[in-house]
C-alpha cells in the first residue's frame, strides 16, 4: 500500500477543489450583483410584496430558460443566472471528484460519486418532483 | 390571526430598493454571527425573513438555501488549505444527504406550511442546544472497523506533532443520521451542520476538525440538491435570493476574518439565545396560524 502517496494526492485534489469552489462563488456573486443593480435601477421604486406566494414565472425556473433570458438581457434572469452558477458550483465539485477517483481507478468511489451526481442533476434538470 | 408586535414587522408599504437594502443588512449580520459562532448563518435567514419581513415561508426557504450554498462553498477554500477534510467519507455520506434532501423537498410540498414552521422551530431550538454541548475528543485507537477499512475511509490529519491517524466507527448509523440531516436541509432550507457534525463526531468518531471541515463540504452539495428542485418549483425569487446571498457571503467572510483572532464565547451564548427565541416564535407563529398563506 502507498498510504502517504495516496494521502498527498488526495490533498492535492482537495486543494484544487477548494480553488474551484472559490472561483464559482466569486463568479456567482459578481453576476448576482450586476443583475441586482440593473434590476433595482429598473423596478426598485415599485412596491415589494412577498407576503403571498405566487411562485416564479416559468422563465425564471429552469436552467435553460434562465440562461436564454439572462443572455437576452432580462434583468431578473441575470440575478437568477448568478443563483444558477452558485447551485452549479457544488455540482462541479462532485464532477471534479469523479474525475479524480476515475484517474485513481477507484471503482467503488467512482460509483459512489456517480450516484451523488445523478441525484444532483435530477434535481436541477429533472421534473420538479 | 395573532397579534405579532408591529414594531417587529417590516410594513407592507416598502419599495424594492428599501427591502433589498434591509435584507442585505440583516443577512450580513446573520452571516457574520453565524460564522463567528460556528452555527452557520443560514439558520437565522428563514425566521428573520418570515417573522421580521413577513415574507412567505416558501420564498424564505428558497433564499436561505441559496445562502447556505454560498457560505459552504466560500468557506471550503479556506478549510481545504489545512488538509483536514476527508473526501471519501464526504462523498460516501453525500449519497445519504442528497437522497435525504430530495425526500425532504418532496415532504415540504405535502406538509402544511404551519407544520414546516413548527418543525423548523423545534430544529432551531435543538441545534442551539446541541451547539452548547461539550465537543468529544477523537477516537482513542482500537482495532479498525471492517466496513471503514473496506471503503478505505480511515485516514490521518495534520497536527503539530505530525500526521495523526484515525479510524471510523458505526458507519451505517452515521449514514442514516446523514439521511435525516439531508431531509431536514431539504425540508427547511438550512445546512443542518449541527446534525452532520454530530453524526461524524459522536457516532462515527471522526476527529472534530475533520468532521467540521468535511461537514462544510457536504452542506453545499446537499443544499444544491434541494435548491435545484426548489428553483424548478418557483420558490427561488431573484429579488430576495440576490441580497440574501450577497449579504450572507460578505458577513460570513468578515466573520471568518475575525474568527482567526479569537473565538468569542459571549457572542456564542448571545447567538444561541437568539436562536432559541426565534425557534419559539416560529413554533408559536406556526401553531397559531401565522403561516397559513396559500
Amino acid at each position: 500500500m502507498d498510504e502517504p502517496a495516496t494521502l498527498r494526492r488526495d490533498q492535492r485534489v482537495e486543494r484544487a477543489i477548494g480553488r474551484l469552489l472559490q472561483a464559482g462563488v466569486i463568479l456567482a456573486a459578481a453576476v448576482t450583483l450586476v443583475g441586482s443593480v440593473l434590476y433595482l435601477g429598473h423596478v426598485g421604486r415599485q412596491l415589494a410584496d412577498y407576503r403571498v406566494f405566487r411562485g416564479e414565472p416559468y422563465d425564471l425556473r429552469s436552467a435553460p430558460a434562465i440562461l436564454v433570458h439572462a443572455l437576452g438581457g432580462q434583468r431578473d434572469a441575470i440575478i437568477q443566472l448568478g443563483v444558477l452558477i452558485l447551485i452549479a458550483t457544488p455540482i462541479a465539485r462532485v464532477l471534479f471528484s469523479l474525475a479524480a477517483f476515475a484517474l485513481q481507478r477507484d471503482r467503488t468511489y467512482v460509483v459512489v460519486t456517480l450516484v451523488v451526481l445523478v441525484v444532483l442533476l435530477c434535481g436541477l434538470f429533472g421534473v420538479g418532483l | 390571526m395573532i397579534p405579532v408586535p408591529s414594531t417587529l414587522r417590516a410594513r407592507e408599504s416598502m419599495n424594492l430598493d428599501a427591502l433589498t437594502l434591509l435584507l442585505a443588512a440583516a443577512s450580513l449580520a446573520g452571516g457574520f454571527l453565524g460564522s463567528l459562532t460556528g452555527l452557520g448563518g443560514g439558520v437565522v435567514i428563514v425566521p428573520v425573513l418570515t417573522l421580521v419581513f413577513g415574507i412567505d415561508l416558501r420564498y424564505a426557504i428558497g433564499a436561505s438555501l441559496v445562502s447556505v450554498i454560498a457560505t459552504s462553498s466560500a468557506a471550503a477554500a479556506a478549510y481545504v488549505r489545512d488538509g483536514y477534510s476527508n473526501l471519501r467519507v464526504g462523498m460516501f455520506l453525500e449519497v445519504a444527504t442528497t437522497l435525504g434532501a430530495v425526500a425532504g423537498t418532496m415532504l415540504a410540498r405535502r406538509l402544511p406550511l404551519a407544520a414546516v414552521a413548527i418543525i423548523f422551530g423545534v430544529v432551531l431550538i435543538w441545534s442551539a442546544f446541541l451547539s452548547l454541548r461539550e465537543r468529544s475528543g477523537a477516537d482513542a485507537g482500537g482495532p479498525p472497523d471492517r466496513l471503514a477499512t473496506a471503503l478505505r475511509m480511515d485516514s490521518s490529519y495534520p497536527t503539530p506533532a505530525g500526521p495523526q491517524p484515525y479510524h471510523l466507527r458505526r458507519i451505517p448509523l452515521g449514514w442514516l443520521i446523514m439521511a435525516i440531516a439531508g431531509a431536514l436541509s431539504g425540508l427547511l432550507g438550512i445546512g443542518s451542520g449541527a446534525l452532520k457534525v454530530l453524526a461524524m463526531d459522536q457516532i462515527m468518531r471522526l476527529p472534530f476538525k475533520v468532521s467540521t471541515t468535511t461537514s462544510n463540504f457536504m452542506i453545499g452539495v446537499t443544499a444544491a440538491a434541494s435548491a435545484g428542485l426548489y428553483l424548478q418549483r418557483g420558490y427561488i425569487d431573484p429579488a430576495l435570493a440576490g441580497p440574501v446571498m450577497l449579504g450572507v457571503l460578505v458577513g460570513a467572510t468578515l466573520g471568518t476574518r475575525v474568527l482567526v483572532k479569537a473565538r468569542p464565547a459571549v457572542l456564542r451564548v448571545v447567538f444561541v439565545v437568539v436562536l432559541f427565541a426565534l425557534g419559539c416564535e416560529m413554533i408559536y407563529h406556526g401553531a397559531t396560524g401565522g403561516f397559513s398563506g396559500g
